[in-house]
């Protein structure tokens, strides 16, 4: 009997959260969707708002650079130092610039540009558009005639679709001088042999799928941006937890996409 | 008797199972001042966002000048909203704009209209509310309280709309600035020939820019009349909320 009361007061009954939990999830999943479909319906109809794109493109892609640069310049000399070691063990040491090469085009330089824009660039959106609603400059907007869908979302949408391959193509270059930075000063490979080597084994393919990577992991860093701040709750609080759901949110949809992506390119043999 | 420029028909809003307006029916006619009053958490602000098409109602029907604004879509809606202005408690200006930006955000980004002449317009309005072209290239975060309400209350004109809304216009202000908001108001509605729905708690505000006062209560429009009578009404509800009474009919919101 008291263990039926407690039940009822406070712990709830473990099949009616989990039957809660999964329909709140569903019930995301469909916010998001339609909200993602509103974001692309916008970015993709007139009119547009160049101005607003430029100035998301600098925010994005320029003020990025560093943290991106920074990111593949180490990721790319501790792939060639793990490359070199294990493939010590099995003399496959030559195959360090063609390893190198190939994990960061098809890879490394994608996931971790996107990861690092999760962080930078979806929180930042999120924790500018939840200030604009819990201030009333949304509503504001709406009542000037401008939609935020237009005028808000979908510049952040294009900006981030356009920025990330530019970042992730300029992410490729620096973190193969990463691995060639130390094949050559820790390694000793002849540096001319090294990107011999390199420019031979990489196909336009490799980068191809990089960039293709690129320009979806833009689209979900942009809308999880865009929809969590949209979605955000009055006060700090409200804000700053929009703020961690949509970097922790971009930074797990990235990887999903990232592994169900490179599935379907081995598929389809790209 | 000519189209009312707002009319509130039977409005209820519901947040889950909580019924924030029960039933509001309100008009306002072209060129009157009507300020409603209510307590906190009566739905002043939220009545004002239906009106407003921020939001949807429940229930009832919000025609603007004969045109139902809860099924206005697009374009329609688009040029219900130009002849609308809104002057948000806040202030509501972009902070990522300049304060000429900010006035001439509809010119600017909905008419598209040439940087130049936005600008020579928005400067034009910002004199109305007695700022100067030295504030103009300044950002919102520069400028204090009651020149951000000034700066709202220019955005709010620019376009020469026929209604105006005013969200606690003078909230957070001292009383001199609260004043000269108020004369603003006045002077601006009364130049324009414009309606003014104010929603406040300011009995000062309230006397001094209102031709009718509405008291909003629990959700429903309890008293509706002319604003110097206010102090006669015979509505108890009113005559608390008016002298400022903890004692009566309406629970202090704590």
């Amino acid at each position: 009997m008291s263990n039926v009361s407690t039940r009822k007061r406070g712990l709830p009954n473990p099949l009616q959260w989990i039957g809660a939990a999964v329909i709140g999830l569903f019930a995301e999943i469909g916010r998001l969707s339609v909200f993602a479909a509103r974001v692309k319906f916008a970015a993709l109809t007139p009119r547009w708002y160049l101005g607003q794109v430029w100035r998301q493109m600098v925010n994005i892609g320029f003020y990025s650079l560093p943290v991106v640069g920074m990111s593949a310049v180490f990721i790319g000399a501790a792939l060639a130092l793990n490359i070199y070691e294990g493939g010590s063990r099995y003399g496959a040491e030559q195959f360090v610039p063609s390893i190198v090469v190939l994990g960061i085009t098809r890879e490394l330089g994608a996931t971790i540009t996107g990861l690092m824009l999760a962080g930078r660039v979806s929180a930042g959106i999120s924790a500018e558009i939840g200030a604009m609603r819990v201030t009333e400059q949304i509503d504001a907007l709406e009542t000037l005639s401008a939609s935020p869908y237009r005028y808000l979302y979908a510049p952040r949408f294009l900006a981030a679709i356009i920025a990330l391959p530019l970042l992730v193509l300029i992410a490729d270059v620096i973190g193969i001088m990463g691995g060639w930075l130390v094949s050559v000063y820790a390694l000793d490979f002849d540096s001319t042999t090294y990107l011999r080597n390199t420019i031979d084994f990489v196909t336009n393919e490799d980068i191809i799928v990089g960039l293709i990577k690129a320009v979806v992991f833009g689209a979900v860093i942009a809308i999880m941006g865009c929809y969590q701040g949209h979605r955000s709750e009055a006060g700090a609080t409200g804000v700053g937890r929009a703020a961690t759901l949509s970097m922790v949110g971009a930074a797990v949809l990235v990887l999903a996409a990232n592994y169900l992506m490179s599935t379907l390119f081995v598929e389809i043999g790209l | 008797m000519s189209t009312p420029i707002l009319k509130l028909d039977n409005v209820k809003k519901s947040f889950g199972s909580k019924e924030v307006l029960k039933g509001v029916d309100l008009e306002v006619q072209k060129g009157e001042s009507l300020v409603v009053l209510g307590g906190s958490g009566s739905g002043k602000s939220v009545m004002l966002k239906n009106a407003l098409g921020l939001m949807t109602p429940t229930a009832g029907t919000i025609w603007f000048d004969g045109q139902d604004v809860t099924k206005a879509t697009g374009r329609t809606r688009e040029k219900m909203r130009a002849r609308i202005g809104m002057l948000f408690q806040s202030g509501a200006l972009f902070d990522s704009l300049t304060v000429w930006e900010n006035v001439g955000f509809r010119l600017l980004q909905v008419d598209k209209m040439r940087r130049k002449d936005a600008k020579e317009q928005a400067l034009e309005t910002l004199k109305k509310v007695r700022l100067g072209p030295d504030v103009a290239d300044l950002y919102p975060a520069e400028i204090s309280g009651g020149m951000q309400k000034r700066v709202s209350l220019a955005r709010s004109i620019i376009s020469k709309p026929d209604l105006i809304f005013f969200d606690e216009p003078t909230t957070g202000l001292d009383p001199i600035t609260a004043d000269a908001i108020n004369d603003l108001i006045l002077e601006q509605v009364h130049n324009l020939g414009a309606a003014a729905v104010s929603i406040t708690h300011d009995m000062a505000s309230a006397r001094k820019i209102a031709d009718n006062i509405a008291m909003l209560y629990e959700g429903k429009i309890i008293w509706h009349g002319p604003a110097d009578i206010i102090d006669n009404s015979g509505n108890e509800y009113v005559d608390q909320f008016v002298h400022g009474r903890a004692e009566g009919p309406i629970q202090p919101a704590i």
